[in-house]
C-alpha cells in the first residue's frame, strides 16, 4: 500500500480529515522549505503538497504566480525540489508528500529519471496540474511502477464521463477543484460542492480532497464535514509572502495558521 | 515523452499524410496534443465539437466566404515584386498581399472564423491574447461587428512598443488588460488569457491568435488561414502557369506560414521555408527561434519545440518585432520540421530591419516587422534560383504599427 493510501486508512478509522497544505518549494528561498514541511506536520498536516516552481502557472492566481517567481529567482530546480523532499524523509517517514506542479520540468529531466529520483527520495504522489488522463497514461504507469500516486485533478465543468475516465488513472486521492478559477480565488460555494462531490462519490471510490478557495479555517471547518481532506494553498503561500524579508519567522508563522485550520476541523465533527 | 520522435516520415509519399494531421486527439506525430486543466478539458471539448459540427456544415462555411470577400477584402492579390527581384538578381519574388485585408494582416482569416463560430456557440464575451497587437485589432474589429464583449490580453512591453494598435483596440470598443507577470510579453498575455477562460468558461470563447494551444487551435486556426495559401497556389498557377519554386514565411507562433504552407504540402517540389526571429543572433542566445535552437517540451496546451532551460523552465525571447516574440511554435510545424518537409531558417533584427526599408524602397510596400524576417530571407536565397524560379513570399501585415519601433532604432523621435 502507498503512504498516501494508508495515511487515509488511517484517518478514516479514527474519522479524521486530512489536512492538506501547500506551499512552493524553494519560497521564498530553498533554505527554509524542509524546516517548513516539519512545521506544518507539527502544526497537524497529514499530508504535504510541494508546489514545483514554474515560469509560465496558468492554473494558478497572482499569490501562486509570484511564490514561482521568488523561487526560480533562487533557481530552484525540480532536481532541488526532489533533494528537499530526501532531506525532509531523514526524519519524517510517515507523512507523504506530493509534488504539484506543472508537466514541463518533468518533460524536462525525463519520465524515467523523474520517477526514479522522486521514488528513491520518498516523494509519495504527483499532481500535474496541465496533464489530462488523454496525454498521461505513460506518466501514470511510469510513476506506478515505482509506487508512486498520480493525483488528477476534477472539476465543476468534469461531466460523468470524465470522472469515470479520471477514476481509472488515479491513485492517492482526487483533488477536487471548488471552482471555476485560478488558485487564490474566492468564491467557495459549499453547497454546490456538496453536490458534486455526491457526483464523484457515486463513481469513485478513491479518498477526495477539496482545494483552491479554502481560505479561512471556517471554510475548513465546512469542507470537513463532506470532504476526506482539505487542502490549503494561497493563504498560507500569503503569509510566506509577507514574511519574505525574514524567512526564519515563516516556519512557525505558518504553523500558527495552520493550526487554527487544524482545530476548525476538529471541532467541526 | 517523445515516442515517435524518430519515426520520421522518411520520403516523399509519406509526405500526403502530413495531410490528414492531426489525429483524433490532436496529434501530429508526438506533437499537438491537449495539455489542459481538467476545468478546461469540457469547454475544450465543446469546442471541438462544435468545430467538427460546423467545418462540414456548408451554411458556416459560406458565412465565412462572404465575410471573406466582403468585410476583409479577399482575395488579395499575389503582387510581382519585379523591382526588387530585378536587384536580387536570381528568382522572381511574389508578396502574397495579407497586407491588404482589412486591419492590415492576416489575423482577420482566423478572427472572423473563430468569430462566427463563438456567436453560433452562443457565446457572448470574447478573449484574446496579443503580441504585437494585430490579432487583438482582428479580435477587436469582428466583436464590434458582432456585437460580442471584447477583452483583450497584452503585455505591458509589447503595450509600450505597439501603442498605436493599443488605441485601435480601445476605439473599437475592446477593454485591454495589461500583463505585468512574467517577461510581460506575448506568452504571459496568453497564460492570463488562460486565466480568464478557467474563470469564465460558461460564457466565454477564447479566440486564440496563431496555430498553437490545446487541440483543436492548431488545426482549426490552420483551417481558417489555409484561404492564403488556396488563393496563393491558383493564382500562381493562373498568373504564371507553373507552381512556385518556394514559400517563406515568417514564424512567431506559425498561422500564416502554416495558411500559406498546408495546400502545398503535396506539391512536393514547392519548398516550404519558415523564418523564425533570430534577434540579436541565435548565437548570443537572445532571439526567438525554438525551431532552430530549441528542443521539445509542453507549454500552452501543446507539445512542440519550446525555448526552455535544462530544467524546464520558459526562456525569455527576444526579438525586435513583438508579433514573433513567443517561446513556443505550432505543433505541426514542429513536425513538418522533424520529417523534414519544411525547413525553418532564422533572421535577425538587423536583417528584418535592412529588408523593412529595402522593400519599402523599391516596392512601395512597407512590410511589418514580423514580415520583414521573412523578406530578409528571401533576400538572401534569391540569387540561388534562376531567374524564372518564383518564389512567394507571404506578406502577412503592413508596418505602420511599427513605424515608432523603426524610428527609435534609428534614434528619431516622431
Ligand atoms: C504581421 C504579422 N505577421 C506575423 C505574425 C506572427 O504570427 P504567426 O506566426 O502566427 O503568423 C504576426 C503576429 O502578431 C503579425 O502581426
Amino acid at each position: 500500500m502507498s503512504r498516501i493510501a494508508a495515511c487515509f486508512l488511517g484517518l478514516a478509522e479514527a474519522g479524521r480529515q486530512a489536512l492538506i497544505p501547500f506551499v512552493t518549494a524553494g519560497d521564498p528561498e530553498p533554505g527554509v522549505t524542509v524546516e517548513l514541511m516539519h512545521a506544518m506536520v507539527g502544526a497537524g498536516a497529514d499530508i504535504i503538497e510541494l508546489g514545483v516552481p514554474f515560469s509560465d502557472p496558468m492554473a494558478d492566481g497572482p499569490v501562486i504566480q509570484r511564490a514561482s517567481e521568488r523561487a526560480l529567482a533562487h533557481n530552484v530546480t525540480l532536481h532541488d525540489v526532489i533533494d528537499m523532499v530526501k532531506r525532509f524523509r531523514q526524519s519524517n517517514a510517515q507523512t507523504p508528500v506530493v509534488l504539484m506542479g506543472y508537466l514541463n520540468p518533468v518533460e524536462a529531466m525525463g519520465y524515467e529519471a523523474f520517477a526514479d529520483s522522486a521514488a528513491k527520495a520518498g516523494v509519495d504522489g504527483v499532481l500535474t496540474v496541465d496533464l489530462p488522463p488523454e496525454e498521461g497514461a505513460e506518466l501514470v504507469s511510469t510513476l506506478k511502477e515505482r509506487n508512486i500516486d498520480t493525483i488528477f485533478l476534477l472539476a465543476p465543468t468534469s461531466n460523468a464521463e470524465r470522472i469515470k475516465r479520471i477514476d481509472a488513472m488515479a491513485s492517492g486521492f482526487i483533488y477536487y477543484v471548488s471552482l471555476k478559477g485560478v488558485t487564490g480565488a474566492s468564491n467557495l460555494d459549499i453547497e454546490a460542492v456538496s453536490a458534486k462531490l455526491a457526483e464523484i462519490r457515486s463513481i469513485s471510490r478513491l479518498p477526495l480532497g477539496v482545494g483552491f478557495g479554502v481560505k479561512a479555517p471556517t471554510d475548513a471547518a465546512n469542507l470537513a464535514s463532506i470532504a476526506d481532506a482539505v487542502i490549503v494553498g494561497s493563504t498560507l503561500v500569503k503569509i510566506v509572502e509577507e514574511n519574505a524579508a525574514e524567512p526564519a519567522k515563516i516556519p512557525g508563522m505558518i504553523g500558527e495558521a495552520l493550526s487554527a485550520f487544524r482545530r476548525a476541523m476538529e471541532n467541526a465533527v | 515523452m517523445l515516442k515517435n520522435a524518430v519515426s520520421k516520415a522518411s520520403n516523399n509519399s509519406d509526405f500526403d499524410e502530413l495531410l490528414n494531421l492531426p489525429d483524433e486527439h490532436g496529434h501530429f506525430g508526438p506533437y499537438g496534443g491537449c495539455f489542459a486543466a481538467e476545468t478546461l478539458m469540457a469547454p475544450i471539448d465543446e469546442l471541438r465539437q462544435a468545430y467538427e459540427h460546423y467545418r462540414n456544415d456548408s451554411k458556416f462555411m459560406a458565412e465565412i466566404d462572404a465575410d471573406f470577400s466582403q468585410f476583409v477584402g479577399r482575395p488579395s492579390p499575389l503582387y510581382h515584386a519585379e523591382r526588387w527581384s530585378e536587384n536580387l538578381g536570381g528568382a522572381q519574388i511574389y508578396f502574397k498581399r495579407e497586407d491588404l485585408n482589412h486591419t492590415g494582416a492576416h489575423k482577420i482569416n482566423n478572427t472572423v472564423g473563430q468569430a462566427l463560430l463563438a456567436k453560433r456557440m452562443g457565446k457572448t464575451r470574447i478573449i484574446a491574447e496579443t503580441g504585437a497587437g494585430q490579432h487583438g485589432v482582428a479580435t477587436a474589429t469582428v466583436c464590434a461587428r458582432l456585437g460580442l464583449e471584447c477583452v483583450v490580453y497584452m503585455g505591458s512591453e509589447d503595450i509600450k512598443r505597439q501603442m498605436i494598435n493599443v488605441f485601435r483596440m480601445r476605439l473599437l470598443g475592446a477593454e485591454v488588460v495589461a500583463v505585468e507577470s512574467g517577461s510581460k510579453t506575448l506568452k504571459d498575455a496568453l497564460n492570463e488569457a488562460m486565466r480568464d477562460w478557467v474563470t469564465n468558461v460558461d460564457d466565454t470563447f477564447y479566440i486564440i491568435g496563431t496555430v498553437a494551444g490545446p487541440h483543436p487551435y492548431p488545426a482549426m486556426v490552420r483551417d481558417f488561414q489555409a484561404i492564403i495559401g488556396r488563393e496563393a497556389r491558383a493564382q500562381a498557377l493562373d498568373q504564371t502557369g507553373k507552381l512556385p519554386a518556394a514559400l517563406v514565411a515568417c514564424v512567431g507562433g506559425g498561422s500564416n506560414a502554416m495558411g500559406l504552407f498546408y495546400p502545398f504540402i503535396a506539391d512536393h517540389d514547392v519548398e516550404l521555408i519558415g523564418v523564425e526571429a533570430a534577434g540579436d543572433g541565435i548565437e548570443t542566445g537572445r532571439h526567438a527561434a525554438p525551431l532552430n535552437a530549441g528542443r521539445p517540451g509542453v507549454l500552452h496546451g501543446n507539445r512542440t519545440y519550446l525555448m526552455e532551460t535544462d530544467g524546464g523552465q520558459i526562456i525569455e525571447t527576444h526579438s525586435v518585432s513583438a508579433g514573433l516574440d513567443y517561446p513556443g511554435v505550432g505543433p505541426e510545424h514542429a513536425w513538418l520540421k522533424d520529417c523534414g518537409r519544411a525547413q525553418y531558417a532564422a533572421a535577425t533584427d538587423t536583417e528584418a530591419l535592412d529588408a523593412f526599408h529595402e522593400v519599402t524602397r523599391t516596392e512601395g510596400i512597407m512590410p511589418a516587422l514580423e514580415t520583414s524576417h521573412a523578406l530578409a530571407y528571401a533576400k538572401k536565397i534569391a540569387p540561388d534560383y534562376d531567374k524564372d524560379a518564383m518564389i512567394i513570399v507571404s506578406l502577412s501585415g503592413r508596418g505602420d504599427k511599427d513605424i515608432h519601433t523603426v524610428a527609435a532604432h534609428e534614434g528619431i523621435e516622431i
